[in-house]
């Protein structure tokens, strides 16, 4: 972390392509405050008509899982096939099931 | 606790198995450093080298080239910003990374050291320096580490406009009066062996190239990428009446690629220790900018606290 106070704070930054798609992130930048955080967005990832809407995080709002829990945090889901619609039988000749 | 050596197999198992690589995964303190550096080389290029086009922005030869010029100088800004953060998530902060370009602690493409001494030098850029500079980025789409891949990502989308309009501009000139052609040969005459030099050492003179490789940080030698390009390029310098200047340059019916002449590694040692056209003249346009501009990062600081007392208030 930088001692300087005149470092402007990072920034994640998602944007939305259309009306109806979620927001995505696309990647960080530097600003003093949101409004500008927002301003600068729109001029680094909007320059094609990537997006019409644009969210501001400070990054240090961001909380992450730990990748070294990896495995015991998402293994829980592994036999649990039931969970999805391939895993039933489907008597011969039912349609629209 | 898990031991160095085996938390290395780990690191090196998930490579091979072509996984990315994330900011908090654990990774070699060499692995680590050696993309800061390279990542930070990067976006030091990108920045750098809006310098010598920004030279012609004023005086592009119509208000078309002029709009595509400024939004290509804008597009380099963005990518040495997207670069810049790939950095940032291996715990560098920007104000380090920054400092060690301005202080000339950090290097950056060489290219940029030459000077644009005419139109037709935007046009060899574009066509040249970006069509180098893609080769290397198209393989780096692929790189290990995840941030730096998406990264690439981005940059190849935006940068192949750069080399078309590039090409174009040499297209146009080449079509143009005996002198306009004369300057758009002189522009590939200068540009054309630094353009090779950009892939960086030979194969046999590249040290860090095998770990890079068994990192996969690399994909491609520097030599396989020298050759590509130079087989493609040669193709499109036919296309618009050109000549690649290079005497030793000829098709090679058994290797299918062409052989060609060698590289004066001389004068690329001399510009890489600083001893280039305009080494000095470019860390010290970055200094300026960066100095003069203090007051506005300061006000800015200032003023986001002053709307965040009032809003407390």
């Amino acid at each position: 972390m930088s001692e300087n106070p005149n470092n402007w704070p990072l920034w994640e930054i998602f944007i939305q392509s259309k009306r109806g798609l979620e927001h995505k992130h696309v990647g960080s930048l530097h600003a003093a405050d949101p409004q500008m955080a927002i301003e600068n967005a729109r001029d680094v990832y909007t320059r094609r008509q990537e997006g019409n809407s644009i969210w501001v995080v400070a990054s240090q709002h961001v909380h992450a899982s730990r990748p070294e829990d990896a495995e015991s945090f998402y293994d829980p889901a592994d036999d649990k096939a039931y969970r999805h619609p391939t895993f039933y039988t489907m008597p011969e000749g039912a349609k629209y099931i | 606790m898990t031991d160095v050596k085996n938390l290395d197999d780990i690191f090196q198992a998930k490579i091979d198995a072509e996984q990315k690589i994330e900011p908090k995964d654990w990774m070699p303190d060499a692995y680590r450093k050696n993309l800061i550096r390279q990542i930070s080389q990067h976006a030091h290029s990108e920045v750098v080298g809006m310098l010598p086009e920004g030279n012609w922005i004023t005086r592009a030869p119509s208000l078309k080239r002029k709009a595509i010029l400024l939004a290509k100088v804008q597009d380099e800004a963005g990518h040495g910003l997207y670069l810049y953060s790939a950095v940032e998530t291996m715990g560098v902060s920007r104000e380090q990374t920054i400092d060690d370009l301005l202080s000339g602690k950090a290097k950056y493409s060489s290219i940029f050291n030459y000077p644009t001494l005419t139109w037709a030098d935007i046009g060899a850029i574009g066509w040249l320096v970006d069509g180098a500079a893609i080769m290397n980025q198209v393989m780096l789409c692929r790189t290990s580490y995840g941030p730096y891949a998406r990264a690439m990502v981005r940059i190849c989308k935006e940068e192949s406009f750069h080399q078309r309009q590039g090409y174009e501009i040499m297209a146009v000139l080449a079509k143009g009066s005996p002198e306009q052609k004369e300057m758009a040969q002189d522009a590939l005459n200068r540009w054309w062996w630094p353009s090779l030099m950009m892939f960086g050492p030979t194969d046999a003179n590249s040290p860090h190239s095998a770990q890079s490789m068994k990192w996969k940080i690399k994909r491609q030698s520097n030599d396989e990428l020298r050759q590509i390009f130079i087989d493609r390029t040669v193709q499109q310098a036919e296309v618009i009446g050109l000549t690649i200047p290079d005497p030793e340059l000829k098709w090679n019916e058994e290797t299918k690629h062409y052989d060609w002449g060698t590289i004066d590694w001389t004068e690329f040692n001399n510009v890489v220790a600083g001893n280039g056209p305009c080494n000095k003249e470019r860390l010290a346009a970055r200094n300026k900018a960066h100095n003069e501009g203090a007051w506005v990062r300061e006000a800015a600081v200032a003023y986001a606290a002053k709307k965040a007392k009032r809003k407390a208030a």
